[in-house]
């Protein structure tokens, strides 16, 4: 069942890092993913004839252009994908989508993510997180309506869903922090995570600062720099691959917003337009996956995204977590490389880090973190405020 | 990277006067809620050329009661926005007005841990010299 027309076959993931000590451009940092991941997938660059990145601080017009110039790879398929941290697994489909519609054979999936030159601590943090979220053009509805009010960067609108959600459903701190409780045991077998050093409890959670009300320090990810790439290619030469195929069966994408305080309803994100769209291409039934690997900005957006998935009903996402056992060692095995509240953020590669544990587990590569079976995985990307949503149903060879 | 944001002389961000924007920050100079209404959709929010559900341009602006309710809220306490570190805690609400449409803004005039959500409030103004806010505080 399903689209098994183009697989994903080998990548590369640089553990996210606070401090990045390595100063390179973003056309640099490509060069050396494309050459891990295409060396981990076992394909010649020679062979490329699609790019697709998430835009390059160094050429911030025509990245793909550059990008092609830069590794001398012509193409038939070039993009750059803006849709927030759901860009990475957005990139992921538009590699696929363009192979299935034959326009091109195998494509470098890029996302960079270090420091923008000069690497100045305060330039660099900016580029990472600019608080207005580049709401501030002349004219912009946000720069007039939402920015004066306090309404900036990402934690004060998660946290506007998240007051929501108790006040709802009856959601409770303690729901929320064992998400993030549940992702560090699995961070503590990773160790690419920022975190593998520092087991956590509920009651550290709910300990640490307030960052905004109900939202704490612990519940919220920790942006770092890092960087990422995904070979995707065609099914015929995906049979030759070094590692196990991992075909992308069906895929979703759903944007509706900027601002949380235009969405239709708080409480109902995107997430649950794109897992329809993605399980209905992929002929598959929830219940046939065994893991997933969900964009974790936040706790909330990891609750969020269970119910409207439907992997847990609507409005029990609470008790539905406190029930369960989310790590890599127990019954509903989600974000199994600790997520990005476990790993780190690295930038929009923390949103391509959801891609490569699937992947991971799929390919049977986790170490000590290996599911007994990990044949098909849900992989959800969430950007801007709670605004966009990509879903991607992974299933081995 | 280049921020058009405007400030106040104290700092604080400023909505940006527009062409569109302007006749809802002179509502707000006078003390009035003003919102745009479609004769089919009905009132809408944030002011704009066109009806955001038909896309027509045959709206209206009018007075708006300035009630409304908590739909959501959080309390800013580290000042994500730097500019509004003296302002901290912070009430960063959505309200729901009356007539329908939902709007970012501050509830102010109580204790932040007396917000609620369905909590009723009205509109109040801020003055920053060039430009007032619309905030919302519980309804007497």
């Amino acid at each position: 069942m399903g689209k098994r027309a183009a697989a994903l076959v080998g990548f590369t993931e640089w553990a996210p890092e606070r401090k990045w000590e390595r100063p390179m451009f973003g056309m640099e940092a490509c060069a050396a993913l494309a050459a891990e991941a295409l060396a981990d997938a076992g394909i010649e660059k020679g062979a490329v004839d699609g790019l697709v990145t998430g835009g390059l601080q160094d050429s911030p017009m025509f990245s793909p252009l550059a990008l092609a110039e830069y590794l001398d790879i012509q193409t038939h398929f070039s993009e750059q994908v803006d849709i927030g941290g759901a860009s990475s697994a957005g990139m992921i489909w538009r590699a696929a989508a363009a192979i299935e519609v034959g326009l091109c054979d195998t494509v470098l999936v890029l996302v960079p993510s270090t420091p923008a030159p000069p690497q100045d601590g305060a330039e660099a943090r900016k580029m990472v997180m600019p608080p207005y979220l580049a709401g501030d053009a002349w004219g912009s509805p946000q720069g007039i309506y939402d920015i004066p009010y306090g309404l900036v960067a990402a934690a004060p609108s998660f946290a506007l869903v998240a007051t929501a959600y108790m006040d709802a459903y009856g959601v409770t701190p303690e729901q929320l922090a064992k998400i993030a409780v549940d992702e560090r045991n699995s961070a503590l077998k990773n160790p690419k995570a920022v975190f593998k050093d520092k087991p956590i409890t509920v009651d550290d959670v709910l300990a640490s600062p307030m960052v905004c009300d109900p939202v704490h320090l612990l519940e919220m990810v920790m942006p770092c720099f890092g960087g990422g790439a995904v070979v995707v290619t065609n099914a015929e030469r995906a049979k030759k691959a070094k590692h196990r195929p991992v075909f992308l069966s069906g895929y979703g994408e759903y944007v509706s917003h900027k601002t949380v305080t235009y969405m239709k309803d708080i409480t109902v994100t995107p997430a649950k337009p794109a897992a329809d769209q993605a399980f209905r291409m992929a002929g598959l039934d929830r219940s046939n996956v065994d893991l997933c690997s969900f964009y974790d900005c936040f706790t909330i957006t990891v609750l969020a995204t269970l119910e409207d998935t439907g992997f847990a009903p609507k409005g029990q996402g609470g008790p539905w977590v406190a029930e369960r056992d989310l790590s890599f060692a127990g019954d509903f095995p989600l974000n199994t490389h600790g997520g990005q509240l476990g790993m780190g953020q690295g930038g929009a590669a923390g949103g391509l880090s959801h891609v490569v544990d699937a992947l991971t587990q799929i390919q049977g590569r986790a170490e000590d973190r290996q599911l007994a079976k990990a044949d098909k995985a849900y992989v959800t990307g969430v950007g801007g405020l709670m605004a966009s949503n990509v879903g991607l149903v992974l299933e081995g060879a | 990277m280049q921020i058009e944001q405007p400030f106040s002389e104290s700092g604080r961000p400023l909505p940006r006067r527009t062409p569109t924007s302007a006749p809802f920050l002179d509502g707000a100079r006078n003390g009035k809620l003003r919102l745009q209404r479609c004769p089919r959709d009905g009132f809408f929010f944030y002011p704009r050329p066109r009806c955001p559900e038909c896309l027509g341009d045959d709206w209206t602006w009018e007075d708006a009661s300035g009630r409304g309710r908590v739909y959501s809220y959080t309390v800013d306490r580290v000042g994500l926005d730097p500019t509004q570190r003296d302002r901290l805690p912070l009430v960063v609400a959505i309200i729901e007005l009356e007539e329908g449409p939902r709007m970012t803004s501050n509830v102010v005039g109580c204790a932040v841990e007396d917000v609620r959500v369905g909590m009723s409030v009205e509109a109040t103004f801020e003055d920053l010299g060039s430009e007032t806010l619309v905030l919302f505080s519980p309804t007497a």
